[in-house]
């Protein structure tokens, strides 16, 4: 008797419990992958493809299962990887590729001939420009990505690295002077 | 008179040094050979620039135009030629360049029509106007618009308009010598001032350590039966800080989240500001010159009217520098920055140079680790805890020092004053805050970039599923037609009186069969035009959901409010 007594308090513990898990998975449903956003939010955005998927969702998705490293992309450099690491709590790898400072793609107003070509391969919509029309680029929307490079017949798009401004100028991190110290002291 | 005075937390008694540049009266600074007029000179949009090379201007004619309503106008120093606009150094940390007009005067100083207005008669709008058309900025530090600092705010009443002659910052004696000399046209500015805030009371804070300024503008004061009372403060860096300055005449503490004319009905200015407002209201004088101060390790401290644009080199001659100066520092000893490039001109937010050499700054001995005495939290007016923020800085924990409330820091430099470990710590504070701020730059850039890029696949997705759907359609048609060709094929041969019947039916109106057959062609040629004209409309807003049809509204009256599209509703599609 105390032996169907325990087994049916214990079923009796499970279904309840069960219950309330069944009905916390439907309540509490995350829509997504919280992970996927937040590897996202820390790449940036500049939807250039470098690493090898079509776009940093893709590649943040990747990297939430495991198939991709998270030293691929070159314009988060290595900031964005230490970060990724920091997420994530994996080894800091160096970067797969070379930093670079950021840069802005210049059309040649002279030599576009208005193909669209880069238009359609530009991810953030920023060319703007018509068939046979001039093309050109609206420098703060642009990431950088180099993408509007291959598609150009005629090769009138260059990349600039983007000048120190007043406006964009950063205070220097305090940098300690070490001077060596004056002979006689030494001696 | 007696007032309750407060005090605020911290502080700092740094020597004070202003009597040297205080024996001689100010004297006009001569015109120098080339002058060199920054369009950017405050906080706000970049003036644009309308003249050209070649133009002859005129002392005081707009040289750049007010961009939006944070910006303030530049004028031509002095009447001359317009030999250059071009990128020169500017007076900055950074020592970079921005654009520049430079100026070749011709010697004879010549005025425009100057046009005072009178600021009780017209609206506040119009003076708001006149004020920004005069390029007047706050002459304290930030160079804020004046005009931007005048409206009343709606919500809370303004108590209190406080006049800032603190001038807490050792060395610099322009406003000293501003208010002994000047002071019934300083009380005349701040009479404007009080007509357009309208505040209940009006005070004046000036340090005790400059008597005969106290003197002179409570003599100002009474001579024009004003209700301002001239209020001596507590000699203590930094006094003259905008919020120590509420605290200790009021009592208020403005809280970091608030600003205080919003949310505390306290508005400060400079009396440098009012001088120059007045200048522009009563005398229609545009801001051209300004009061510079020029000390430290020279033969001769004194106050000169420097006009805008004369380069801080050639300026400090006037002062005779002893031979080993070695750089030029702009603002305070204690906020001010060694200037990058001597020849970088006086703007309107210079408020004194002064010369550098080893004797009057010794080179800091080298950086020691903290040791956590706590020196720099009790110095700290805005009660932070510089040593917590430091480590954070130093770290790069960026988030942490925002917790820690690194943007209440004013970077006064009594942190730094203070350390016994000599730790450069307002370096810090301004190296976490611009990381932070480029940050968010990056941020806001990052988000568009991807908002952007997702509109992007959305609309490639819609323009093939449409395409896709037109493909079918026509595929469909063109079975129907078929179908409908065997039909009538097979009714032909299987029916043909029942068709002979209809055809019976319709024309008996019909008098002509040829007139029924050109009607006919005329009717299916208008048919065909029509389907035409409408197959070269842009069919993507027909069939919209509500929620499209909303966010398309929205976005047209974001392009009206953004002045890319007229209201009219025909000029929609207009790119």
């Amino acid at each position: 008797m105390e032996l169907l007594l325990a087994i049916a308090v214990m079923a009796l513990g499970a279904v309840v419990l069960g219950a309330a898990l069944g009905f916390a998975s439907i309540k509490f449903k995350v829509e997504g992958d919280p992970l996927v956003e937040k590897i996202e939010a820390i790449l940036p955005q500049t939807q250039c493809g470098q690493c090898s998927y079509p776009g940093c969702k893709p590649y943040a998705e990747a990297i939430a299962k495991g198939e991709a490293d998270i030293n691929l992309c070159p314009p988060g450099g290595m900031e964005g990887v230490q970060r990724l690491a920091d997420l994530l709590g994996r080894e800091v790898k160096p970067l797969d590729a070379e930093e670079k400072p950021k840069q802005v793609a210049i059309i040649d107003e002279n030599t576009c001939i208005g193909c669209t070509l880069c238009i359609q391969a530009c991810p953030v919509d920023a060319i703007v420009g018509a068939a046979k029309q001039m093309h050109t680029i609206i420098a703060p929307l642009c990431t950088g990505c180099e993408l509007c490079l291959p598609p150009c017949p005629v090769e009138c798009i260059r990349m600039e690295a983007i000048p120190e401004t007043i406006d964009n100028w950063k205070w220097k991190y305090p940098v300690v002077e070490i001077k060596a110290a004056p002979l006689r002291e030494a001696a | 008179m007696l007032m309750n005075l407060f005090k605020f937390k911290g502080g700092v008694k740094p020597p004070t040094n202003k009597t040297q540049s205080t024996t001689l009266p100010i004297a006009v600074a001569p015109i120098p050979a080339r002058l060199v007029v920054p369009l950017h000179q405050n906080i706000g949009g970049t003036p644009r620039p309308v003249v050209q090379v070649g133009d002859k201007v005129l002392k005081g004619q707009l040289i750049g135009e007010a961009d939006g309503w944070i910006s303030a106008a530049v004028h031509a120093p002095t009447s001359g030629t317009v030999v250059e606009v071009a990128m020169h150094v500017r007076p900055h940390p950074s020592g970079l360049d921005s654009l520049c007009v430079v100026i070749e005067p011709d010697g004879k100083d010549e005025w425009i029509t100057r046009t005072p207005i009178d600021h009780r008669a017209v609206p506040p709008a119009d003076v708001f106007h006149h004020l920004q058309q005069c390029g007047i900025v706050g002459l304290g530090g930030a160079g804020f618009p004046a005009h931007g600092k005048l409206t009343p705010s709606k919500g809370v009443p303004m108590d209190e308009l406080i006049i800032n002659g603190a001038e807490c910052e050792p060395f610099i004696t322009c406003d000293d010598l501003l208010m002994r000399e000047r002071a019934g046209e300083v009380v005349r500015g701040i009479a404007v001032f009080r007509d357009l805030l309208q505040p209940k009371k009006v005070l004046i804070g000036i340090e005790d350590n400059k008597p005969e300024a106290i003197a002179a503008m409570r003599a100002a004061v009474d001579a024009q039966n004003e209700p301002f009372s001239v209020v001596a403060v507590p000699t203590l860096y930094p006094a003259g800080g905008a919020k120590q300055l509420i605290r200790v005449l009021t009592g208020k503490e403005v809280p970091g989240s608030m600003r205080s004319t919003a949310d505390m009905g306290v508005q400060v200015f400079n009396v440098g500001t009012a001088y120059s407002a007045w200048r522009a209201i009563g005398h229609g004088e545009p801001l051209v010159s300004r009061i510079v101060t020029l000390t430290g390790n020279v033969h001769q401290p004194r106050n000169y009217d420097v006009l805008i644009g004369t380069p801080m080199d050639e300026l400090l001659k006037l002062a005779q520098p002893h031979p080993d100066t070695d750089g030029i520092l702009m603002g305070g000893p204690m906020m001010g920055f060694l200037v990058p490039d001597p020849h970088a001109p006086v703007i309107k937010t210079t408020n004194c140079l002064i010369a550098h050499d080893d004797r009057l700054f010794p080179p800091k001995a080298p950086e020691m680790p903290c040791i956590r005495c706590g020196a720099c939290a009790t110095v700290c007016p805005h009660e932070l805890q510089p040593f917590e923020l430091y480590w954070y800085a130093r770290a790069k924990n960026f988030g942490k020092t925002q917790e820690y409330h690194i943007f209440d820091c004013i970077e006064c430099g009594c942190c730094s004053f203070v350390c016994p470990s000599r730790i450069p710590l307002v370096q810090y504070f301004r190296f976490a805050k611009s990381e932070i701020w480029a940050r968010e730059r990056e941020k806001n850039a990052a988000d568009g970039a991807k908002a952007r890029f997702e509109f992007k696949q959305m609309r490639e997705e819609r323009e093939k599923a449409e395409k896709a759907e037109k493909l079918a359609r026509a595929a469909a048609a063109q079975a129907a037609k078929k179908a409908a060709e065997a039909a009538a094929a097979a009714t032909t041969e299987g029916s043909a009186p029942a068709s002979a019947a209809t055809d019976a039916d319709t024309p008996p109106v019909a008098v002509d069969a040829e007139k029924v057959a050109k009607k006919a062609t005329i009717e299916a040629a208008m048919a065909r035009a029509k389907a035409q004209r409408e197959a070269a409309q842009p069919k993507n807003t027909d069939n919209l959901t509500p929620e499209q049809q909303r966010t398309a509204a929205e976005i047209e009256e974001r392009r009206i409010a953004a002045n890319l599209i007229s209201p009219e509703p025909g000029s929609e599609k207009a790119p």
